[in-house]
């Protein structure tokens, strides 16, 4: 059993502690909430999909980071994980669970079929992910190791850490959807 | 030292409403200020029923079979009965014989309309 003292929980950011209170600025605090309560949204297609079960189990254990509660509706996700083969004929779906998304939305790319299509460079394997909706983090591999997963977690948890509180209601934000014609 | 018995007046219980009107108060003006105040994201696309990423088509209003209904409201009917009970089962000696009869009538009058359910073949799931 770990020893109480070994175990990690996560810091808090630079602020001022008082008695009974602790003050720091807001996007410091809203960052550390998305960071550590990502819940993702398991688009699992194939054989990346059996890894990610893997990785949900208790052995590496993706509840550690937050991620306890994997929903498989858009209303509720905030992480949406492609892992696995996407046919063409599957791009629009993955579209269209992408926009149903509520802000704010990450995607992580697992694998390298969703990623880049992989090894199936046919007529009918879209070639990434990235052509439909816009990625975050790409985890590469065939399939990577749940270790890998969980690293990609982690960056996406950077991102979601450092990033400016409003961005989903800026300009920048709105170009980057139009880019991809997402309504 | 004389123990005093206190009896509590209705009077007494008012805190406990301030108690609910202050917690129901906060909720209302949580979500009411998040509500305004919250940043939103509205789009065509987006707003529409989630149907697993396919296009969503028809309103979900569909007729269904009223047995589902029944089943539910017999339960519930038999369930208040059976709730009737308890506090006979725990007053039993005190309540007397009195009491035995007037339960007896009270679960006779339902084990007619129970008898009624069967007869009318309501129990039976299967429909041919």
């Amino acid at each position: 059993m770990t020893d109480i003292k070994e175990l990690k929980i996560v810091e808090a950011p630079d602020g001022h502690a008082g008695a009974g209170f602790f003050a720091t600025s807001y996007s410091a605090v809203i960052g550390l909430a998305r960071k550590n309560s990502l819940w993702p949204l398991p688009f699992a297609t194939s054989c990346c999909g059996i890894e990610f079960m893997a990785t949900m189990g208790s052995h590496y254990d993706i509840s550690r980071f937050g991620s306890e509660r994997p929903s498989f509706s858009p209303r509720q996700a905030d992480l949406l994980m492609v892992m696995g083969t996407i046919a063409k004929k599957m791009a629009p779906i993955v579209k269209q669970v992408y926009t149903q998304m509520a802000e704010p939305r990450w995607v992580m790319a697992v694998g390298a079929c969703a990623s880049s299509g992989g090894i199936f460079d046919t007529y009918s394997v879209l070639q990434g992910i990235d052509r439909v909706v816009p990625v975050d983090v790409y985890v590469p591999g065939c399939p990577p190791r749940p270790e890998q997963i969980i690293e990609g977690l982690m960056q996406i948890q950077e991102l979601a850490g450092k990033e400016s509180y409003r961005r989903r209601n800026s300009e920048e934000y709105q170009l980057l959807m139009d880019s991809y014609n997402i309504k | 030292m004389i123990l005093l018995q206190k009896t509590y007046m209705p009077a007494d219980y008012f805190p406990l409403f301030i108690q609910l009107g202050c917690a129901l108060g906060f909720i209302v003006f949580a979500l009411v200020l998040t509500h305004l105040l919250g940043p939103k994201r509205h789009g065509a696309v987006k707003d529409e029923a989630f149907e697993s990423g396919i296009e969503a088509k028809g309103d979900a209003r569909m007729p269904i079979s009223v047995k589902y209904f029944l089943t539910a409201i017999l339960f519930v009917l038999f369930d208040v009965e059976i709730i009737f009970m308890y506090p006979w089962a725990v007053n039993f000696r005190e309540l007397g014989l009195t009491a035995f009869i007037e339960m007896i009538l009270f679960m006779g009058l339902l084990l007619v309309g129970f008898i009624y359910v069967i007869k009318k073949g309501v129990l039976n799931w299967l429909e041919d």
